[in-house]
């Protein structure tokens, strides 16, 4: 059969979103960030809330995010981003609110916000990016680094001694009464980024129903600062970040 | 009944990271040897009569650069 007679708009089974813009994203070949954009597109079209959803970026390589979906944003200083979305939250209380933050951002210097907006149960979606490095500024050692992990600031691999252990906070935000569903996921293969799309439809839902916070931690890659290539840098993810970080709920009620 | 897929892939968009070529069960994907005009390799269908349309490739593309049609016959 020629491959004209199969492209046909009626055959189409799977495109880009219509709410991510055309614009081509800033991020470097293979950036987990943008698989996340896709997955969050996905599920805004899906659920048709495209006009009654506010993100709030963060700061970090997905500082642009705002150029990316087509709907409404706000850029929060680093780390306050659940402040900032507490307060939508609030005064818009019909909106689906939701944060997109790193690990530098979320786990570093917004410990504070994220630890009290989950605490308050604050009924927003967060969504949480963990490569275990800081990506944007040339990839230094984060609280999420793992032991051993060679970074720019660790040249000879993190050492508990020197630089304290890493730091697993969606455990932490587990234990708090605010937050309603805490869950691991990561975006390397078709099954996983379906689980993901699953876990981000489910906090989006949460998130109306006035249960509490929602929290998707979702394992990445930042293959530029692990100096490696996509490919490679999944599976050093699977191999090493996985048997840390293990995926899947924490909690669910 | 078969199913035959296809897909076309934006190639100035495409950054040929190549996330897309472990997922494709059937083999059907490669990034080329030609660039884009940034000077990536985009990707391309290198063995096309082996796509079943099963989407794995544009469900993990991180820049949403591939649409997937599929027809039985």
């Amino acid at each position: 059969m020629d491959i004209n007679e199969i492209i046909k708009p009626e055959n189409k089974v799977y495109g880009k979103s219509p709410v991510l813009k055309d614009a081509v994203m800033h991020y470097c070949p293979g950036c987990s960030h943008g698989t996340v954009h896709k997955i969050i597109a996905e599920v805004i079209e899906e659920m048709g809330i495209q006009d009654k959803t506010i993100g709030i970026s963060p700061v970090g390589c997905s500082v642009f995010a705002y150029n990316y979906l087509n709907i409404d944003w706000q850029q929060a200083a680093h780390g306050r981003a659940p402040a900032l979305a507490t307060a939508t939250k609030r005064l818009m209380p019909d909106k689906y609110v939701f944060t997109y933050q790193g690990d530098g951002d979320l786990a570093s210097i917004g410990t504070a916000e994220i630890m009290h907006a989950c605490n308050r149960g604050e009924n927003i979606v967060v969504i949480f990016i963990n490569n275990a490095i800081y990506g944007m500024t040339g990839g230094q050692m984060a609280p999420t680094t793992l032991l051993g992990q060679v970074t720019a600031t660790t040249p000879y691999g993190r050492d508990a001694k020197l630089n304290g252990y890493p730091l697993k906070i969606t455990e932490l935000i587990a234990q708090l009464e605010g937050t309603c569903y805490v869950t691991r996921q990561s975006v390397q293969s078709t099954a996983a980024v379906r689980r993901t799309k699953r876990a981000i439809r489910k906090a989006f839902e949460n998130s109306m129903m006035d249960k509490g916070t929602s929290f998707i931690e979702v394992v990445s890659t930042c293959n530029s600062g692990w100096k490696t290539s996509p490919v490679a840098a999944n599976t050093w993810m699977e191999e090493n970040m996985f048997p840390f970080y293990p995926l899947g709920d924490m909690k669910d009620r | 009944m078969a199913i035959k897929g296809a897909i076309t892939v934006d190639t100035e968009k495409c950054k040929g990271c190549g996330v897309c070529i472990p997922n494709c069960p059937t083999g059907t994907i490669a990034l080329s040897k030609e660039v884009n005009s940034k000077g990536y390799n985009y990707l391309y269908m290198a063995n096309p009569e082996n796509c079943t349309g099963c989407t794995n490739c544009a469900t993990v593309c991180p820049d949403a650069v591939i649409t997937v049609y599929r027809v039985k016959i």
